[in-house]
């Protein structure tokens, strides 16, 4: 087949993904921070909240979108344009898997892949400020105009940790690429531990990978760096002025910022698609046992002890289970097996990771700004150049590699 | 298909450029400058320079001018207000831009067989031979530049901050 | 007119003679300064353009480098001016070149 054909084909199922997963995203952190706060979180829209994105859409469609008149109209239209955009565009580069052949289609699993992959999605990030800088100056409206510079101040503040904390695994790895950078980590150490940029040898780059998720948290303005954007403080930031879809549209570019941050730090630090242990030590079979727990788990508090007070349950939580224990069949079968395994390991860290997120969102409180600034300059940012420097002097002792 | 990209992309140049000169208000034309910034890059690419067009997008669209636009929103800078210029400026300016234009288009013109073509892929350098040459043969400049860079820090920093009384 | 994939390296040295004429007419025509300094970076991108090009024609790394160079020192003109044009601000209130101009006469 055609390689635009091919290409056209990923790109509609990675975006088909890619959205509902920012959808169902928003779903599972009320229901995860609903959980850690001891309650229950979205319930009643479809079973266990599954509706509640739609409705939410929906919501936010229907509102009356009008556009304020004191408003630069121009720029007050493009800002959430910017922003979407440049916070969609970096899923083109992560790769999800290995080279695979399917109907005698021999692709790729992942949209493209550049030489240049790590710059180009820190080009991304540092270009994606101005969708939140020029939101907050179109606004006409102080509070707007602060929380957007502070924002964007915090932002590009932060990419200079986090650059800096790429540069360390990247002289272990010694390429740009995404693609080699993955396949790189692949190798086990004393055939167990695997050769995650995180465990690799020279110099395990557990600090790099602390600093660039601090970073992140403030790249993408997470709690608890997310002063600029917090409704009690200045009335709710940069997005005050906006409302119906151009809201929505902000949320969405943060939640893709999200994914993209945790994708890449999968990506670069813990070795993208590999399984945690080698495939002959079974590790093909940990998606099989994790969902037929999970449906294990569903079917018992659906059918044998429910949870009193919640009615629905007996119905849905056991319709869950017999759908976890379908998808648990299916990653036996061989066909499938060489795809959905190396994707089933992704999503599992990018999950993991996003599962941080959120937890760290339940749990700390925000900082000052005053705070924030000085950490970034005067902690994170030298403790960056000095992990730096270290990583650069183990590899220079080691030597050339062969 | 590179003419088309080339074609494409050098008329988005000359428009943003067009506009930044034009545009009354200044963050107008920073969006502009912005603009040429990014058709540059990928003009860039084009040219074969995947690292300068990366770096093209991080340092200038992504850092320098974020410094632009938050000046342009900090001093809340408005529309220019046109003042009266005398009359041989307004009579001369633009005729000498044009003769000064039209110069060197006859030069390029005259230089033109001599030069080949452009086509993508015949000089693809990415980071590493960058590297290899910044950090064996010009390695005095790039110190010297990182000097650079620490004393415009300094002189920003003393410049822009405030007395504290 | 070229092939579809061969572009003449004159049209490319063209592209930054018109963005360089361009940065000129900003630079003596506009009164506000920030304006002005815009220019003086559509001039400098312009010869960046110039570097690449031929960088390529000659099949030699080192108009990168030097373009490289050249956006190191743009950053921090960049810095150093926009202070400069923040302490003018402060004194002057004004962001109009020809309101500071208390040297003149």
């Amino acid at each position: 087949m055609n390689f635009f054909l091919i290409s056209l084909i990923k790109t509609g199922i990675v975006a088909g993904a890619f959205m509902t997963t920012l959808a169902y995203l928003q779903w599972i952190e009320r229901k995860v921070l609903a959980h850690i706060q001891l309650r229950i979180g979205p319930y009643r829209v479809g079973p266990h909240g599954l509706l509640q994105p739609l409705a939410d859409v929906i919501k936010l469609m229907t509102k009356e979108g009008f556009v304020p008149s004191h408003v630069n109209h121009f720029f007050y239209i493009l800002a959430p344009f910017l922003a979407v955009f440049f916070a969609l565009i970096s899923i083109c580069l992560i790769p999800f898997g290995p080279s695979v052949e399917i109907f005698g289609v021999r692709t790729d699993l992942g949209l493209a892949d550049l030489n240049i992959g790590v710059l180009f999605v820190l080009a991304i990030s540092s270009v994606g400020v101005y969708g939140v800088a020029l939101g907050g100056w179109a606004s006409n409206n102080k509070y707007s105009l602060l929380g957007g510079l502070r924002s964007s101040a915090q932002m590009i503040s932060y990419e200079l940790p986090m650059a800096i904390a790429l540069a360390a695994p990247l002289l272990l790895l010694n390429d740009l690429s995404l693609r080699t950078i993955v396949n790189e980590q692949a190798g086990y150490y004393l055939g167990i531990i695997p050769r995650w940029t995180i465990f690799q040898m020279p110099f395990p780059q557990v600090f790099s990978f602390l600093i660039f998720l601090v970073s992140a948290f403030a790249e993408t303005n997470r709690v608890p760096f997310d002063l600029p954007e917090a409704e009690n403080e200045l009335v709710g930031g940069f997005h005050t002025e906006y409302s119906s879809l151009n809201f929505a549209a902000f949320f969405m570019a943060e939640y893709a910022n999200i994914v993209t941050v945790t994708c890449m730090a999968t990506v670069l630090f813990l070795g993208g698609w590999h399984p945690l242990w080698p495939a002959e030590y079974g590790s093909d079979f940990v998606p099989v046992l994790l969902l037929l727990g999970g449906s294990a788990v569903l079917l018992y508090h659906g059918l044998v002890q429910p949870v009193k007070g919640r009615p629905w349950d007996r119905l849905t939580l056991p319709a869950a289970g017999m759908i976890f224990g379908a998808l648990a069949l299916t990653f036996l079968v061989p066909v499938l097996k060489p795809i959905l395994i190396p994707v089933f390991w992704f999503v599992a860290k990018a999950g993991v990771l996003v599962f941080i997120f959120i937890w760290v969102r339940g749990t700390l409180p925000r900082f000052r700004y005053d705070q924030l600034m000085n950490f970034t300059w005067k902690f994170l940012f030298p403790v960056a150049i000095v992990n730096l420097l270290i990583t650069a002097f183990a590899v220079a002792l080691q030597g050339p590699k062969n | 298909m590179d003419l088309i990209l080339f074609a494409f992309f050098a008329t988005i140049a000359v428009a943003c450029g067009i506009s930044l000169v034009v545009q009354k208000h200044p963050i107008g034309s920073a969006l502009s400058l912005i603009g040429v910034m990014g058709s540059l890059a990928v003009i860039y690419l084009l040219l074969g320079a995947e690292f300068i067009a990366a770096v093209q997008l991080i340092v200038y669209a992504g850092a320098i001018m974020v410094l632009f636009v938050f000046v342009i929103m900090l001093l809340n800078a408005g529309e220019e207000t046109a003042t009266g210029r005398s009359w041989p400026t307004r009579l001369l300016g633009i005729p000498l831009l044009a003769v000064f234009l039209g110069l060197l288009a006859y030069l390029l013109q005259r230089m033109s067989p001599s030069m080949g073509t452009v086509t993508f892929g015949a000089f693809n350098t990415g980071a590493r031979e960058i590297g290899r040459s910044l950090f064996s043969k010009y390695l005095l400049p790039f110190e010297v530049t990182s000097v650079l860079v620490l004393i415009a820090i300094l002189g920003a920093i003393v410049l822009a901050r405030k007395e504290i009384d | 007119m070229p092939q579809l994939n061969a572009v003449p390296l004159s049209w490319y040295l063209m592209l930054s003679a018109i963005l360089f004429t361009l940065g000129v007419a900003g630079f003596l025509f506009r009164r506000n300064i920030i304006t002005v300094f815009m220019s003086i970076e559509l001039m400098l991108n312009a010869v960046n353009l110039s570097f690449v090009a031929f960088s390529h024609h000659l099949r030699q790394v080192d108009g990168q480098i030097f373009t490289f160079f050249v956006m190191v020192v743009a950053a921090a003109e960049a810095a150093v001016g926009l202070a400069i044009i923040l302490t003018v601000f402060k004194n002057r209130r004004t962001l109009s070149i020809d309101e500071v101009s208390s040297l003149k006469n």
